[in-house]
């Protein structure tokens, strides 16, 4: 079911991912300040901006699951959510590494949007000891939908009260995720991002395929069993 | 009037069957006895009986409600005693019977009924966890029909009880209450001496549904 | 609706009435935890700032005992099954034990604030009072909402005491940021009540997203 489109979704992924990365390295111009570092922009961003969308996205195949009781629902939940915390583990590390080269501090606290996104990270690794605490299959998937939609909605309110904190104490000092981009950094920015949501995308399917041909293997296995226990007792 | 109507009920925990192929039918005032080893699914099916847990496959039919698009119709119509006293240890009796009594929008005055009824009026205000575990049964047997259902769902009803306290709830929840009872207990001579309706469950899967079988076909269920 | 809930929460109060399980543990670590900052951050006093910061990170912990323990009667004596068996909204479990939370906390306020203002806090604690007090009664709305919501969440969960701190106080953090951004001005040596109303309207927006939202999920979290 989900492998349909799965290869030409595949291959659009490496293209995009391939023509993003000849941009990044050939085309957008280094940046005055900071030099070549800066480049990990182009990855760091992106990077955020999908998994805050997975989370989001998370949130609203919960909202489904509990709606409509069909778990397929709660799988395609859980495995948006699970990338995402993925992803977040590369939104932590390119941050540092960003905040290291441009200020000397592997953490620094002005920049908002990684202030908040460490606190949604921090709150979504919650996710897994939750889930896999609860031992009834059904009331597993329920749970974590219900986590899943705080969860969700909790990601709007942070950003908000993180920024309101932070621009009331540290001035806003980063242009470089504002608006103000010039033309080619902007481009290339504009295919990071679009490679890095096809790729979220390809991955997202890719672990459903599996999980979904797992089961299907599981569910064949157990229904034969059973039915050589049946001839066995005959 | 049948009270409770079952088809082809299943109920799986994950990949696991809890329950399968259960069917049978039971009118009204009658009483059901479930047998079974232990981790046959007997608790299982009471609770599926209950509302609390939902079919996942099979038709099932209880005080005219389907299950489980129907549960909240049988809400406040089920008496439950089971393992559960489903008392609050720090309450006493009177504290715990009003609350459930609130709980159902009952008349204060059903709570001293029920405690004269199964003779705990003396010491019906000292915490549950000063009393002997043959009067907690009573004051949760009292609980169960405290709201008069016409369902009694019974998980070894007699368990800690002396023969005084058991004749004592006999018009409570035994036959002569009239009520339809669903009966689970290991007494399996007793069960059969009461059953209207008698179905064996083993592995989660129905062995007979019925008129009570013979004494051996039972023993079969525990091998 | 409101009539069960209403004998849910008086069984409730009258429960940690008599126990004294929650409240008094609540507040006796409030106040160690008081002790702890001043030899932690080697103080006698503290104001602005550091005072807020001080005594709302002391709140919120000291609420994750009073979460952690919001369900147990139910899990340990009487057994949801009473209540889910009873012709009874939902609903009214999740406004009951929000409302228990609720009132806990008031009762733990009453021993925190005067504890306080006095092993800690420099300025007088009397001077910002009315407006100390309203951050709090919104600060209080907001936890009781999402603490009843991850004690439910929680209550299933083998790892319970472990599940509650980690789950709760992250989604504390945009509370934590408007209660102590609110207090800060009001703690000071000379109180002032600047962006008071902005604080105020961050609490009262995560008060109602998480009000709406538990009421909405919350029957998910009780049928089976």
């Amino acid at each position: 079911m989900y492998a349909k489109g799965l290869k030409s979704l595949s291959i659009a992924s490496v293209v995009a991912v391939a023509a993003a990365l000849a941009l990044v390295f050939f085309y957008a111009p280094l940046d005055a300040d900071q030099g070549f570092v800066q480049k990990i922009f182009y990855v760091h961003v992106p990077m955020a901006i999908v998994a805050l969308f997975g989370f989001v996205a998370g949130g609203v195949m919960a909202i489904k699951h509990l709606r409509s009781g069909d778990r397929t629902w709660d799988m395609r939940s859980y495995v948006a959510i699970h990338l995402s915390i993925i992803l977040g583990v590369g939104v932590l590390a390119t941050g540092a590494i960003w905040a290291k080269a441009s200020w000397g501090h592997w953490w620094v606290w002005d920049e908002p949007v990684l202030v908040s996104f460490l606190v949604v990270f921090l709150l979504y690794c919650v996710y897994y000891p939750l889930r896999f605490s609860i031992d009834d299959p059904e009331r597993q998937a329920r749970y974590s939908s219900v986590f899943a939609i705080a969860a969700g909605a909790f990601v709007p309110l942070n950003f908000a009260a993180v920024r309101m904190a932070e621009s009331f104490t540290h001035p806003r000092v980063l242009s470089q995720t504002g608006g103000d981009l010039p033309a080619e950094m902007r481009l290339t920015f504009l295919a990071c991002l679009l490679a890095m949501a096809l790729l979220f995308v390809t991955l997202w399917k890719l672990e459903l395929t599996s999980k979904n041909a797992s089961m299907q293997l599981k569910r064949l296995r157990a229904k034969l069993l059973a039915e050589a226990d049946a001839r066995a007792a005959a | 009037m049948t009270a409770i109507e079952l088809d082809g009920l299943e109920r799986r925990y994950g990949e696991r069957v809890a329950l399968a192929g259960v069917s049978a039918r039971v009118e009204a005032g009658q009483t059901l006895a479930v047998l079974g080893a232990n981790g046959a699914g007997k608790t299982t099916l009471l609770r599926v009986l209950a509302g609390l847990l939902r079919p996942h496959a099979g038709m099932a039919r209880v005080l005219g409600a389907e299950l489980p698009a129907e549960t909240w119709k049988l809400h406040g119509r089920v008496g439950f005693l089971g393992h559960e006293p489903l008392l609050y240890r720090e309450l006493s009796g009177r504290e715990n019977l009003a609350y459930h009594a609130r709980l159902h929008r009952l008349n204060g005055s059903r709570v001293e009924e029920a405690l004269a009824a199964v003779g705990m009026e003396r010491r019906a205000d000292e915490p549950l966890r000063e009393l002997s575990r043959g009067m907690v049964q009573r004051l949760a047997a009292a609980r169960a029909v405290l709201h008069e259902p016409p369902l009694l769902l019974l998980d070894e009803p007699r368990a800690g009880l002396d023969p005084a306290a058991a004749e004592l709830l006999e018009p409570l929840i035994g036959r002569a209450s009239g009520r339809t009872r669903v009966l689970v207990t290991h007494d399996v001579e007793g069960a059969l001496a009461e059953a209207d309706v008698a179905l064996g469950l083993k592995g989660g899967r129905q062995q007979f549904a019925g008129r009570p079988p013979r004494a051996e076909r039972v023993r079969e269920l525990y091998r | 609706m409101i009539g069960a809930a209403v004998a849910i929460l008086r069984k409730d109060l009258r429960l940690e009435l008599r126990t004294k399980e929650s409240v008094p543990a609540m507040s006796l670590f409030t106040v160690t935890c008081f002790v702890l900052f001043h030899f932690g951050l080697d103080r006698d006093s503290l104001d602005g700032e550091l005072a807020a910061g001080v005594l709302w990170v002391t709140l919120l912990l000291a609420a994750v005992i009073g979460v952690t323990r919001l369900f147990a009667a139910e899990r340990e004596q009487g057994g949801i099954d009473g209540l889910l068996l009873a012709p009874v909204d939902r609903t009214a479990l999740f406004l009951a034990k929000g409302t228990a939370l609720f009132v806990f906390l008031l009762a733990l306020e009453l021993v925190a604030l005067p504890s306080f203002g006095l092993l800690l806090l420099g300025p007088d604690l009397r001077d910002a009072l009315p407006e100390l007090l309203l951050v709090l009664l919104m600060a209080d709305l907001g936890l009781a909402a999402v603490g009843a919501l991850t004690a439910a969440l929680a209550a299933e969960a083998r790892a319970r005491e472990l599940i509650v701190p980690l789950l709760l106080l992250p989604l504390l953090v945009p509370l934590l940021i408007a209660a102590s951004q609110a207090s800060e001005p009001l703690l000071r040596v000379s109180p002032s009540t600047e962006d008071l109303g902005r604080w105020l309207g961050l609490l009262a927006l995560y008060d109602v997203v998480f009000l709406l939202l538990s009421i909405a999920v919350f029957d998910y979290l009780l049928e089976d």
